[in-house]
């Protein structure tokens, strides 16, 4: 809302930058810090049986960790989801870029897109296992179809909102068809194609250890169903932290990325006053 | 009255349908992978006329609603609160879009022990599943308020309540659709995956349980079913979306 | 200085951003001094950059001076709207969600106005902004210059005392910023409001302001104010009258060196 109150003198840029990069960073040691202390007040309410203390969790997960196996199960869920990543990401922008810069097919597909998103992907795993086998495909087939729909619906309205007067100048350019793509398409709808990639790797993720919890004898989504049956909840736990600081650590790479291309584009079409 | 893409996709679709029905008929795929798409159709057609199956579809649909309900409210009131505290909305960001990359049903076995062995655990998860999406639209449509109407509204004096009723709801209305609209995905998604784990009663249990049974009849038709139940509520919502906001320009 | 007569009063008015991120603090506007007159038509030139819609936003309420003091009707005016004020922003701010009739209507339906005293108003208000056969069409319809004037129409029903316009004009072609010109004219004689005009056209100022004060470059001080001594009665034909000339000189005058200052500094 307007009407800041700023009577403070003026502080020195450098000073102010630094102590702002650390403030963020003391946000979030705060914010951690308050999440824990809310997850133990749940632990001593709910018991320790249902829902693992955060000392106990991060116990069990060095313990894990330190297992012999587990670089193995690291190993099998880390090349599925590796190799499905790169077909989601890959494919989903050719095909969003294709969608996007093709109007008419960009208006069919996207009724279909949003459908496809919106069915519980879960019950098409038979599909999927029938049409596999059992093995790593299946599971890569099943991380693609989660994580490459947001990324084509993504980068296909990124490349649908680029302003119209780029493609006239590079008309006027004379500039060919590819050039055009990688020239004017990707850069004018990187902040968008950023976003969807975000989404696209959580979901992949996601997707992966879905398809490990169902038909593989490794990986983490195996020990995390394993665990569920033997209602190993410390275990369940313990799993569910690794995926999830991971995840984030991932998440928060890519989303300085998008913060710094959104700045630039923002910058770049700011007005003076 | 069909637009051209109209056209299109309805041939595309009905092309494709046709394809697969051919290939299967003809023996392309083995009947245990997947069946012709008429056979599925007759599945659908059997579960609805069992009294069991529809038994499951209304109580897979009742959890469901609750789910979407208790996500709104809340995704609501936690995305507007979020709006007027920047400063833990800007360390909360990367928490946020991980958010997804964790299956929420992990969790099933907490649900049960807390709510017991009922269909709450399920609301649940598709709570859980769909809440965060109607956050980040909540905060998306409330900062996206634009700067020319927040300076009008405030040089009219308006009380706070009259600012939230008459600024700020209408202009952040397309946003909160796009939440509810979230709101109903994921609650189907993570109601019917929850049945799909560890459930007794529901449609994803029923799926599960024919896929287990080597019934594949029934699961297709029934994964039909869901098919078109999860597309004709889509399909309604964009129609309501189309008449609401057509008029302001997409905007 | 505190005459009856000075509805507005500025003293030694300052603005200082302070350093947020990695920029540093800006000095962006004062220390200004300047008495409006009630009824009085008052326009700003100046550079870009040089702190004008700064200005609007202290006067307006919006924001509060780093130092100085600002006085409306008698009353001091720090970080609060005060009531009897107007103000048509730069950027579009139309409801878009409201047909252009409730655009119009909604602060004084907000206000428990009467709907025939609203409608008694609006129509009138409408037609003198040229948009009474589009009441009920939605801005997503209309081009950005209607836009502006549904804008206008909105704030001139609440008949403010004082009316800030922050460059209302500026999606409008030469031809309808003078027409307008003429309409904002016509208008301020009919409801005697003080009128404080944002331009970033010389001429504009010069036809259509009792007073001129010209900005310097970023921090902005007035480096001159310029009386025009027009009649209340005039409209955009005075552009031929030889004094008009010397207005818009002088303005240029002391204004270009201002200007190359603010290109080359940015």
């Amino acid at each position: 809302m307007p009407g800041a109150v700023d009577i403070d003198p003026a502080v020195p840029a450098a000073e102010h930058a630094r102590s702002r990069g650390w403030s963020a960073l003391a946000d979030t040691v705060l914010l951690i810090t308050g999440m824990l202390i809310v997850w133990q007040v749940a632990t001593l309410i709910i018991g320790h049986e249902v829902l693992t203390s955060p000392l106990e969790t991060a116990r069990r997960l060095s313990a894990i960790m330190a297992d012999p196996d587990f670089p193995a199960h690291s190993w099998e869920t880390g090349r599925a989801f590796g190799a499905a990543l790169i077909i989601a990401l890959a494919g989903g922008l050719t095909i969003g870029v294709a969608l996007g810069a093709h109007r008419l097919s960009g208006q069919v597909a996207a009724p279909i897109l949003v459908a496809l998103y919106s069915i519980p992907k879960i019950t098409l795993y038979p599909v999927i296992l029938l049409l596999f086998g059992l093995g790593i495909s299946a599971k890569i087939a099943f991380g693609v179809i989660h994580g490459i729909i947001p990324v084509i619906i993504f980068t296909m309205n990124g490349v649908r909102n680029i302003n119209g007067v780029y493609f006239r100048a590079a008309r006027a350019m004379r500039l060919s068809g590819m050039q055009i793509a990688s020239n004017i398409i990707v850069p004018a709808a990187l902040p968008e194609i950023v976003s969807g990639f975000r989404i696209g790797f959580s979901l992949t993720l996601l997707g992966t250890l879905i398809g490990e919890m169902f038909a593989s004898q490794r990986g983490i989504g195996y020990m995390l169903v394993k665990a569920m049956e033997t209602n190993d909840v410390a275990t369940v736990m313990a799993l569910a932290l690794f995926l999830i600081v991971l995840a984030t650590a991932a998440s928060s790479v890519l989303l300085v990325i998008d913060r710094r291309l959104h700045q630039s584009v923002i910058a770049q079409s700011g007005d003076s006053q | 009255m069909m637009t051209r893409p109209g056209k299109v996709r309805w041939a595309l679709i009905i092309a494709a349908l046709a394809l697969l029905e051919a290939a299967c008929r003809l023996g392309f795929f083995s009947r245990q992978t997947i069946i012709a798409p008429t056979a599925m159709a007759a599945g659908a057609w059997q579960a609805l006329g069992s009294a069991e199956m529809r038994g499951h579809i209304l109580i897979t649909l009742a959890s469901v609603a609750q789910s979407i309900g208790l996500a709104i409210v809340v995704g609501f009131a936690v995305g507007a609160a979020l709006y007027r505290l920047p400063r833990l909305r800007r360390t909360l960001d990367p928490f946020l879009a991980s958010y997804y990359a964790v299956p929420a049903f992990v969790f099933y076995p907490v649900f049960i022990v807390l709510f017991g062995l009922n269909r709450w655990p399920l609301v649940a998860i598709g709570f859980v599943f769909a809440v965060t999406a109607v956050i980040i639209n909540t905060l998306d449509g409330l900062s996206r308020v634009p700067r020319g109407v927040r300076r009008t509204a405030a040089v009219m004096k308006l009380t706070p309540l009259q600012h939230i009723f008459f600024i700020m709801l209408p202009a952040a209305a397309p946003w909160l659709f796009t939440g509810a609209k979230f709101a109903v995905v994921y609650s189907f998604i993570g109601v019917i995956a929850g049945e799909f784990v560890l459930s007794g009663a529901g449609l994803g249990h029923a799926i599960a349980f024919a896929y287990n049974s080597f019934d594949n009849a029934t699961m297709y038709g029934l994964m039909l079913l869901l098919f078109l139940i999860v597309g004709g509520i889509n399909m309604q919502l964009w129609i309501w979306e189309q008449r609401l906001y057509a008029r302001r320009g997409g905007y | 200085m505190n005459t009856p007569s000075v509805q507005l009063c500025l003293r030694e008015v300052t603005r200082v951003f302070p350093a947020v991120d990695q920029q540093k603090s800006l000095h962006a506007l004062g220390p200004v001094d300047l008495d409006l007159r009630r009824g009085e038509f008052f326009s700003i030139v100046g550079p870009s950059g040089c702190g004008k819609s700064t200005l609007l936003d202290l006067i307006a309420g919006l924001a509060r001076p780093t130092a100085g003091t600002i006085t409306f009707e008698g009353r001091p005016v720090a970080g609060e709207v005060p009531d009897g004020i107007g103000v048509v922003f730069q950027e579009d701010a139309s409801f878009p969600w409201l047909s252009v009739y409730d655009n119009a209507a909604f602060a004084l339906r907000r206000a428990g106005m009467a709907e025939k005293d609203i409608r008694e108003r609006v129509d009138p208000t409408l037609a003198v902004v040229g948009l009474q056969s589009f009441a009920g069409a939605y801005p997503a319809q209309l081009s950005g210059g209607m836009r502006q004037r549904l804008c206008i129409a909105r704030t001139l029903v609440t008949r403010p005392r004082l009316l800030l316009l922050d460059e209302p004009f500026g999606a409008l072609d030469q031809q309808t910023r003078l027409l307008m010109g003429d309409e904002l004219l016509d208008l301020w004689r009919l409801t005697d409001a003080t009128v404080f005009l944002i331009t970033h056209s010389l001429d504009e100022a010069a036809l259509l302001s009792d007073r001129i004060g010209v900005m310097s470059a970023r921090p902005g001080v007035f480096i001159d104010l310029v009386d025009t001594a027009w009649p209340r009665e005039r409209d955009s034909r005075i552009v031929s009258d030889p004094a008009f000339g010397r207005v818009t000189g002088r303005l240029w005058e002391m204004l270009r060196g201002q200007s190359l200052k603010a290109l080359a500094g940015g």
